[in-house]
């Protein structure tokens, strides 16, 4: 037998951990859990004077496993295996990296799916909604768990930029650097339609039982398939879904019925079928809602260069031009709250093809300068 | 003054004037901050801070690598990121030539800094007349473009410079013109190859 074979740079096979906490965690939303448990994983070795430290924080649809494979399955590579890893531009030679699941989530961490105790029956829709900054909240636990006072970095995309953003404002002395890639400072109205009509799907889905399909032994998956389907339209730009499918016929002819025609149609229904089978509705929704919720500027009149005050952190915003879901504007948003507080920061708005999947792809240029950013990082 | 200091001096002529003026501690935006070599340098010898603006990928990516920070933007339409008086100084070194809307940039460079630092060929460099009257478009040591691959929009000497400044009412507080690096007093606009300017609003 072979030994297993990684790509070069990769951090090979890794292991999911989790963390349990036994003092209650008090949501936006009013609501409490008494206790809670978050899955995570981590690459590389925390050095002594605790200096080395990056949370990587997930967007919809990943979760704590952001680089490496699992030793009982290669196939499943992390969500961010191009960034994360020796050598890679977030380097596990020198940092020490942590991917966790949010609170919510259905990968591990407490969510829908786990039991309430107070039932002891799975939380199913009575799991409260959670927000970024409940997350972020929760993952600052995780920070004192591992021992970690103040993080080298926290970095996401999309959704996940939200959580490094969130971190400069609820633990501004806890973090170092902020690395908020395809972000914005607040989702537009039609962003949130976009969430609203993914939500409508799951939420109609005769499977859906108002959250608690879990008894019933079903899932609402046509609804998911739907959420997921549409979400996949907003995350690539009009060209590149042009260039990577165009009008090309599945079978050569078109068929007069209502089966596949184009490859674009065949392409959403596969990506719809494969999240439905493994992601979770109740999760979905929760997310999607913390997207929408999302908002620093709203306790300051919407005024974000006032709710930016609060940041002491450094700042590397990235935004990519064909990015229509979270479009550069929205990203400058950001760097002019920064620069009327005087923040640290550089801008880079990368010309990228690919619209809002841009920051998981390998842009040369994007990538160059995630590295010599975290190389001018000191430890 | 290290090594890497000489290098860059020599690459940069106008950098020495632009330190110069530079005061300790002040805060600086650099328009058209290329590879961010100059924010480095005021930094490490002025501990002078702030922000660099730049559109070229390669630069860009050169200033994350040199530590300083550098915003991706058109910077004839990025000023309007800043607040009026953001700075205590605006640095256009090198970079006015290249800009389309001249009059627009003077006066923004004005309205978010205390003052302005403007470097620029020297258009009138007897050199370059010469080679007008030979029939070619200027090429010397500051300007090496051919007419072909150059960035420079608008060609403009040290005379009409100071017209245009009179225009918008701007002050001159300085002027440094260099010869191939060296400093030169006596006729200015015929032997200066580069103008460096101290401006602020009258």
């Amino acid at each position: 037998m072979n030994a297993p074979q990684f790509q070069p740079g990769s951090v090979g096979i890794v292991k999911p951990q989790k963390a349990r906490f036994d003092s209650p965690i008090h949501l936006k939303g009013g609501a409490s859990l008494p206790a809670f448990e978050l899955a995570y994983e981590t690459y590389g070795t925390l050095n002594a004077a605790k200096s080395n430290a990056v949370l990587v924080c997930h967007a919809l649809n990943a979760a704590h496993h952001v680089a490496g494979v699992y030793a009982d399955d290669a196939e499943n590579v992390g969500w961010w295996d191009n960034m994360v890893g020796p050598g890679k531009p977030l380097d596990t030679n020198r940092f020490f990296v942590v991917g966790v699941n949010n609170l919510g989530g259905c990968h591990g961490s407490t969510g829908p799916m786990s039991l309430n105790p107070a039932t002891g029956k799975p939380w199913g829709g009575d799991f409260p909604v959670v927000t970024v900054e409940d997350w972020v909240q929760a993952q600052s636990k995780l920070a004192d768990y591992l021992g970690i006072e103040k993080f080298a970095a926290v970095m996401g995309g999309s959704l996940g930029a939200m959580q490094a953003m969130q971190w400069t404002l609820s633990y501004p002395e806890r973090i170092r650097h902020s690395l908020v890639i395809a972000s914005t400072p607040k989702l537009s109205a039609q962003n949130i339609a976009f969430n609203e009509v993914a939500r409508q799907a799951i939420t109609t889905d005769p499977e859906f039982h108002g959250g608690n399909y879990y008894e019933k032994g079903v899932v609402p998956r046509i609804g998911l398939r739907l959420a997921r389907m549409l979400g996949h339209i907003t995350y690539l730009s009009d060209d590149a879904m042009m260039e990577k499918f165009g009008r090309t016929l599945r079978s050569g002819a078109l068929g007069f019925n209502f089966n596949v025609d184009f490859e674009i149609e065949s392409y959403l229904r596969y990506q719809g079928d494969k999240f439905s089978t493994y992601f979770d509705a109740n999760t979905y929704l929760r997310i999607t809602k913390a997207l929408d919720y999302f908002d620093p500027a709203a306790e300051f009149d919407g005024d974000l260069s006032a709710a930016m005050a609060r940041a002491k952190a450094a700042f590397l915003v990235i935004s990519f031009t064909s990015d229509w879901r979270f479009a550069p504007a929205r990203s400058r948003e950001i760097v002019r709250a920064l620069l009327d507080n005087r923040r640290v920061v550089s801008y880079l708005e990368i010309d990228a093809p690919h619209g809002h999947d841009a920051f998981l792809m390998d842009d040369e240029r994007y990538m160059n300068a995630v590295r010599a950013y975290y190389g001018n990082i000191d430890l | 003054m290290t090594d890497a200091d000489r290098a860059l001096l020599a690459r940069r002529p106008d950098l020495a004037a632009i330190a110069g003026w530079v005061a300790p501690d002040s805060r600086i935006l650099d328009l058209g901050c290329g590879d961010g070599m100059l924010l480095r340098y005021l930094w490490e010898h002025r501990r002078a801070y702030g922000y660099g603006i730049e559109i070229d990928d390669a630069n860009v990516g050169a200033c994350v690598r040199n530590d300083v920070n550098v915003l991706q933007m058109n910077l004839e339409s990025g000023l309007s990121s800043f607040q009026d008086g953001s700075f205590d100084c605006v640095i256009l070194s090198q970079t006015m030539q290249a800009v389309r809307h001249t009059e627009e940039i003077m006066s923004e460079i004005l309205r978010v800094g205390r003052e302005a630092i403007v470097s620029f060929p020297n258009f009138g460099y007897w050199v370059g007349r010469l080679q007008v009257l030979a029939g070619r478009m200027p090429v010397w040591g500051d300007l090496t473009y051919q007419w072909y691959d150059t960035p420079n929009v608008h060609l403009f000497t040290i005379k009409d410079f100071e017209d245009l400044c009179a225009k918008l009412g701007v002050r001159i507080r300085e002027r440094v013109v260099l010869n191939n690096g060296k400093p030169v007093h006596t006729l200015p606009n015929l032997r200066g190859s580069m103008a460096i300017y101290r401006c602020s609003a009258r």
